[in-house]
């Protein structure tokens, strides 16, 4: 007897129950269904929730599977155990013993995320009586490339858990919440364990280790070089890396948000299968690089000098925004969430325009953590209802305008 | 119970679940947001609030004939306040840190609503024991949530309850700390508590549907 049969029968025999559903999700998710409706006209339609998931997922992949390379990469490069790979095809990065060491690192926050996620939407879809949703799948896959490597796993399960609960299930589930799950799963952990989460340790694997190591003076290391470029501008201090390491994403950071060229790769995917809104990852470009013209222009006027704690961050050329920090990443994977954002499409534009433009401003001026982007589109996620509604009345007074002049 | 009837006994219970001020008739928040960082605070402003709402229910309740009701609410407060200084002080003198702590939020008793919405609906209207004990009841029911609160947020927030360290010490790592266990610092900020509030209110609803309104 198959795998399919058994499920099906279990299916048929906890029909009604409060089991159900959660055979019901496993059955349809790993095979189709047996059951056949007879009557009605059908529409045959492949692009259903589960395909729209899939295919950001898709998109995702090689943001996760380059980030654990970097993982290694990172972790033998601070150790002075591998040279530099100078560029993207550089041969100390693709090695092996990196992607190893990354993967005994990263597979565990991808198995946390899925595993703990997954098991409170199958908690809620057996208590509330509903089909288990498809929402998570996403969710689950952006998890683990947003947090630092290092995120001891029963925070990432704590952090997962509520942000499932009170991030969605609390407003109805999948297709009902207000802010981004993932984000939230995020904003949890960052207010929560700060020190986990932001400085200059916890972004290369084993950082945090050899630094208490160095401090009780069992390492011949010297020091521990982690810094993130933003961490380095906010302290004014000079920059390890060139532009090209930062763009191909062979830089500290978050997992899988380091490099730009995998998540342009992934953006072009989304936009070309139209699972995601060109509108607003270009919107959120163009605000990121407003606010960092308008930074540069304060600077060149010569009302912030060299003496400000903002002047490092305030110079920094605007275009180099895009490539340091996760703003692109964010644009991409979060900003476009269909459920969280505008759905009018001028609603769109200003929505993905005040999240870039936020997000630098937060960048510039937070002396705490040197980053916004997640901040900022959380703010606008709260918005997003806001804009549209003024876009859908706008739009309904220039047709009532219309009728009038017609009337008339 | 022989000390009270029937009718006068749910005056105290019926606040302290089935109608408590603050997660069904959502009142009192702003407190309940401001001062649960430990649990030490809240429960000194429950005593606080359980002094004030029981003494000025039953100074409302006596005046109730001779108040007139025009100028009744500048009566409310004149009564109110009274009692809040009077708090104030004896905090000043004998709890310093503690007042230091609730600061601002033991002069702010004044405008908690909890405090002015029972003397309108029920001190005006009722003999001074029966205001009393329904001062006591609401302020028992204020004070539980505060304390439950505070439980929560400076047990998960800094591994304490009432300053004494319950889960180890999170500098020498003894305890749950060895394990790697750590504080929790989004419990210690005010959106936490409301989170806390609210799943106290999700819990509590879940449990009694007919608390449950659309």
């Amino acid at each position: 007897m198959s795998l399919k049969s058994k499920l099906h029968d279990l299916k048929e025999k906890y029909k009604g129950k409060k089991m159900a559903p959660a055979f019901n999700a496993l059955h349809t998710f790993l095979y189709l269904p047996n059951e056949v409706t007879h009557n009605g006209t059908h529409i045959k339609a492949a692009d259903d929730l589960k395909r729209t998931m899939n295919t950001v997922i898709m998109a995702l992949v090689p943001c996760l599977i380059f980030g654990m390379y970097n993982a290694g990469y990172q972790h033998y490069l601070a150790q002075g155990m591998i040279e530099s790979a100078n560029g993207f095809l550089g041969a100390s990065f693709w090695t092996i013993d990196n992607l190893l060491i990354g993967a005994w690192t990263i597979l565990p926050l991808v198995a946390v995320s899925y595993g703990v996620g997954l098991a409170v939407e199958f908690l809620f879809a057996v208590i509330k009586g509903h089909e288990v949703e498809e929402g998570y799948l996403v969710t689950g896959m952006l998890v683990p490339l947003i947090v630092p490597v290092d995120i001891p796993l029963w925070m990432l399960a704590v952090a997962v858990i509520f942000g499932v609960v009170i991030g969605k299930e609390v407003f109805g589930g999948t297709g009902m919440n207000i802010l981004n799950p993932a984000l939230t799963i995020r904003a949890f952990l960052f207010f929560a364990y700060p020190t986990w989460m932001s400085g200059d340790k916890v972004w290369v694997h084993g950082a945090v280790e050899r630094d208490q190591m160095i401090a009780a003076g069992q390492s011949n290391l010297d020091a521990i070089s982690g810094e993130t470029i933003l961490g380095s501008y906010a302290q004014n201090s000079t920059v390890a890396y060139d532009y090209w390491d930062m763009f191909w994403g062979l830089i500290p950071g978050s997992v899988g948000e380091t490099s730009k060229f995998l998540i342009i790769i992934g953006a072009l995917f989304l936009i070309f299968t139209k699972i995601g809104s060109w509108r607003i990852m270009l919107s959120t470009v163009v605000g990121a690089l407003v606010m960092g013209l308008i930074f540069n222009g304060v600077v060149d006027a010569g009302i912030i000098t060299d003496s400000s704690k903002f002047y490092g961050l305030m110079s920094v050329p605007f275009w180099q925004h895009l490539i340091i920090g996760s703003i692109l990443f964010g644009a991409v994977f979060m900003a476009t969430d269909p459920v969280t954002a505008s759905q009018t499409n001028k609603g769109k534009w200003i929505y993905g325009f005040l999240i870039g433009f936020i997000s630098i401003m937060i960048r510039v001026f937070n002396p705490a953590y040197p980053e916004g982007v997640f901040l900022a589109i959380l703010l606008m996620n709260v918005f997003a209802p806001t804009i549209d509604h003024y876009v859908v009345q706008g739009n309904v007074k220039k047709r009532m305008k219309r009728l009038k002049v017609k009337a008339a | 119970m022989g000390l009270l009837s029937k009718k006068d006994s749910k005056l105290i219970s019926d606040p302290l679940l089935d109608n408590n001020p603050i997660t069904i008739q959502v009142l009192g928040i702003c407190s309940a947001l401001a001062i649960t960082a430990e649990l030490k605070a809240s429960i000194v402003m429950s005593i606080s609030v359980l002094f004030v709402l029981g003494v000025g229910n039953v100074v409302i309740s006596l005046m109730r004939n001779i108040i007139p009701s025009k100028i009744r609410i500048i009566v409310q407060l004149v009564v109110v306040a009274a009692l809040v200084i009077i708090v104030d002080q004896v905090l000043k003198a004998y709890a310093y840190e503690l007042s230091k702590t609730l600061s601002v939020f033991v002069g702010l008793i004044i405008t908690n609503c909890i405090i002015m919405g029972r003397f309108e609906a029920f001190a005006l209207g009722n003999g001074p024991w029966r205001s009393f004990l329904d001062g006591i009841g609401n302020a028992a029911g204020y004070g539980f949530i505060l304390i439950l609160v505070g439980f929560f947020r400076e047990l998960l927030g800094s591994g304490t309850l009432l300053g004494f360290p319950v889960l180890g010490d999170p500098i020498e790592k003894t305890g749950l700390y060895s394990i790697g266990y750590e504080n929790n610092g989004f419990m210690l900020l005010s959106p936490m508590a409301l989170i806390v509030v609210g799943l106290i209110i999700w819990v509590q609803r879940s449990r009694n549907k007919a608390l449950i309104e659309d």
